[in-house]
């Protein structure tokens, strides 16, 4: 058989999965990654991945959006071009407050979006591999990494963990 | 497997304690304040409603997570369902209201209405009035009582016929509780200023009661768990407990918003003079609401690890728990004290009150077990965690 540089092995159960990267993790196998059609619970501490920083740029971005929504508005009504609504006065801040809160979820949102796409290597242009087109459907996918020729090996310690299907791939 | 509660003699004689110092500072406060008879009852109806409106609030936390199939809150179900039993105790102090109507709700008087008021007193006037305080109080104690009789049928047996009548039953309730929790906001808070109106008060207020009642949840949580109780509630619980204090801190704020940004936007005097009352008389009180109750929690449990640490929920609880009480008293106080007044009246009533809702939630606790166990879904509850 020839030699591919991944192989990958797929549950159809969340939990199965679970199990499944525990036993591999006791052998000491490493798991080059793992492919789910949705966010799996404990699967983020099974695989010891480091917390998002996604939310640390949202807050910066959302704050720099009430900032600048704010400060804008502020400047175009007392300085740039004052207009008088209603008898009310320059600087009124209720009225700046819809504005402010609108910018403020939509630069963190933006914020959110594109670091999203940045951090997960996504977006246009980006030359991703899906090795499965069934995991974004029903199947939870491990992928190992071959080294050393050993994808027989993968192969069977996949099968021995309890995978449904076992594939090779080649990039 | 989980510890069942007592009520121990030290708890009760701790509360009994806290509902006798209450009760004398409020009977000292009364005495004070003969003469003025509106503060009296203001302050009756203040708490009154603030903690009826809490405990329904309760029943509601579980009602949404019953017809929404959650898990999760199973952990935590018994604490909200103890406190909603305290809803037929509260509708007693609520019935004592109607006694003090006259000083509180100047459309009670109905011999000398304005001309707007007499065009209202179809609806605001004392005998219908008294109906539908009566019927709010059966109604909501029959929902609360119904549905803790079928929880804890679920303790001897659980089948998919009680699953489904749970469900029917939350469905009646919320259906109910959705017209009733609006109608009863604008009887007993809005009619206080019976010229002005608001057609988002209801919710107002009913969000204003439900984040106190999560606050309350999670302070009694931390009681319990300091006395070696619920053990088994994790941090995943403690986060989810922190995202509804959060999240509805924020709802209301929004509300809080819509409210204020349409009336000083347009600018009528029929509406504004509900806000001019309250930042003339009440200027800095005013103020701090919004301080207290939306930035507060807000910037406290904005972050991941506060929501998951108990000392820094409990302290944002507590700040809402206190604020929301404050933000009754904005509602209510301005239209029937005219100026603030903060004293023993305000803190006996205000401990007294507490200290029965306590004495009740702990008596009803002691009745059942702490969890659910048989609940289908109560594993669930110990089987997820909060994405990072």
């Amino acid at each position: 058989m020839q030699q591919t540089t991944f192989v990958s092995g797929y549950y159809l159960d969340d939990k199965d999965l679970v199990e499944g990267i525990k036993a591999l993790q006791d052998k000491n196998i490493e798991i080059a990654d793992v492919r789910t059609p949705f966010p799996v619970h404990g699967l983020d501490k099974v695989l010891k991945l480091r917390r998002s920083r996604l939310p640390r740029a949202g807050f910066i971005a959302g704050a720099m959006g009430t900032a600048i929504g704010f400060g804008f508005q502020a400047w175009v009504f007392t300085e740039a071009w004052p207009l008088n609504f209603g008898g009310k006065p320059y600087l009124s801040v209720p009225s700046f407050i819809p504005v402010t809160f609108e910018l403020t979820v939509l630069f963190a949102a933006f914020a959110l979006v594109f670091g999203f796409l940045l951090s997960s290597k996504l977006g246009p242009g980006a030359d991703n591999v899906i090795f499965d087109e069934e995991v974004t459907n029903d199947r939870f996918q491990i992928l190992l990494e071959v080294s050393n020729g050993n994808s027989e090996q993968l192969q069977s310690e996949l099968q021995a963990v309890g995978a449904e299907g076992v594939q090779h791939h080649d990039v | 497997m989980y510890k069942s509660f007592e009520f121990t003699k030290k708890i009760k004689s701790y509360l009994l304690a806290m509902i006798v110092i209450g009760a004398v500072l409020a009977v000292a406060g009364i005495a004070m304040n003969l003469d003025h008879t509106h503060r009296i009852w203001a302050n009756v109806l203040l708490n009154g409603f603030y903690f009826t409106a809490i405990a329904m609030s309760a029943a509601f936390f579980v009602i949404v997570h019953v017809l929404g199939e959650s898990g999760w809150h199973t952990a935590v179900q018994r604490i909200p369902e103890a406190m909603s039993l305290y809803v037929p105790i509260g509708g007693v102090f609520m019935l004592l209201v109607l006694a003090g109507m006259h000083d509180i709700y100047h459309w009670s008087h109905t011999e000398h209405l304005d001309e707007i008021l007499q065009g209202k007193s179809a609806y605001l006037n004392p005998m219908f009035f008294s109906i539908r305080t009566v019927a709010y109080i059966l109604l909501w104690s029959v929902l609360v009582l119904w549905f803790r009789k079928l929880s804890l049928k679920s303790d001897s047996n659980y089948d998919l016929k009680l699953f489904n009548k749970q469900r029917g039953v939350a469905g009646v309730f919320i259906v109910l509780f959705a017209i009733t929790s609006s109608t009863s906001a604008w009887d007993w808070i809005m009619s206080i200023d019976a010229h002005w109106f608001s057609t988002l008060f209801g919710w107002y207020i009913f969000v204003s009661t439900f984040v106190s009642a999560v606050a309350i949840v999670i302070i009694l949580l931390f009681v319990l768990k300091s006395m070696g109780y619920m053990e088994h509630v994790n941090d995943e619980h403690l986060h989810d407990l922190g995202k509804y204090l959060f999240g509805f801190s924020i709802f209301w704020a929004y509300l809080w918003v819509s409210q204020y940004l349409l009336i000083w936007y347009s600018n009528i005097p029929e509406e504004t003079i509900y806000y001019v009352q309250r930042i003339e008389d009440f200027g800095f009180l005013f103020y701090a609401n919004v301080v207290i109750n939306f930035l507060a929690p807000f910037l406290i449990l904005m972050a991941r690890g506060t929501k998951r640490k108990l000392n820094w929920l409990i302290a944002a609880a507590v700040i809402v728990f206190l604020g929301h009480w404050l933000d009754m008293y904005m509602a209510i106080m301005p239209g029937s004290i005219k100026h603030p007044e903060f004293g023993i009246l305000e803190i006996g009533m205000t401990v007294f009150v507490l200290g029965v809702f306590l004495y009740a939630f702990f008596r009803n606790f002691a009745k059942a077990p702490v969890v659910p166990e048989n609940h289908p879904y109560f594993k669930e509850s110990f089987d997820y965690d909060n994405i990072r």
